[in-house]
């Protein structure tokens, strides 16, 4: 099922995806140079709230719904990601 | 009125983005943890929700009935990111990281206030 876009839209779209993916790249920077453990998982979590929004744009970009359980899943792994890292500076185990 | 929806959705996927984009800058910007933690998970989220409501806004303007995965996704994040966000802040204050001075609400004394 294709949905034919109109030119606004994807010029739109295109600049979204330019923007989202300069935004992944600074987040990567953050994530490389992070001076301490947090700053690192901020990084991440940071890193996968870009990348549900990339995947959710190329899900409008191709006109298909079988992108929103991955960026479901996305969500899902990367709170439950976020939420182990933390327990486990907070406490030096994560299940105790 | 496919124009008028046509700007509609354009307007808010460029208001996500930028949104997004000026999370991520705040992350790379900001010198104190504490201050780059505003950044990520409130003006990200929020990019993020808009771009997700426009695409709930286009699928359910070309399937019969309502899109509602978006929503879904949505209100995860947005119930989601306060929780990893404390979480975060509760263990950078367990490390005690550094943190500048003049964020630390200590304001010098004056010999004026009644208090």
């Amino acid at each position: 099922m294709l949905i034919p876009l109109t030119p606004t839209l994807e010029t739109a779209l295109g600049v979204a995806v330019i923007l989202v993916s300069i935004a992944s790249v600074l987040s990567l920077i953050r994530l490389l140079i992070g001076p301490s453990v947090p700053d690192r998982i901020l990084a991440l979590d940071t890193l996968y709230v870009n990348t549900i929004a990339l995947v959710i744009l190329f899900g409008l970009r191709q006109g298909s719904m079988l992108y929103f359980e991955a960026a479901l899943l996305i969500a899902v792994m990367g709170f439950i990601g976020t939420i182990a890292l933390s327990k486990y500076l907070l406490r030096g185990d994560i299940m105790e | 009125m496919i124009e008028s929806l046509d700007i509609l959705l354009s307007v808010l996927v460029l208001i996500g983005a930028l949104f997004v984009l000026l999370g991520s800058v705040a992350l790379v910007k900001l010198p104190d943890f504490f201050m780059r933690l505003h950044g990520p998970t409130k003006a990200s989220t929020l990019g993020t929700g808009a771009i997700l409501t426009a695409s709930a806004i286009y699928f359910s303007g070309h399937v019969d009935g309502i899109s509602l995965h978006e929503v879904l996704i949505t209100l995860f994040l947005f119930i989601t990111a306060p929780v990893g966000a404390h979480l975060m802040a509760k263990a950078a204050l367990h490390l005690k990281l550094k943190q500048l001075e003049r964020t630390q609400h200590i304001t010098p004394e004056k010999p004026t206030s009644s208090r």
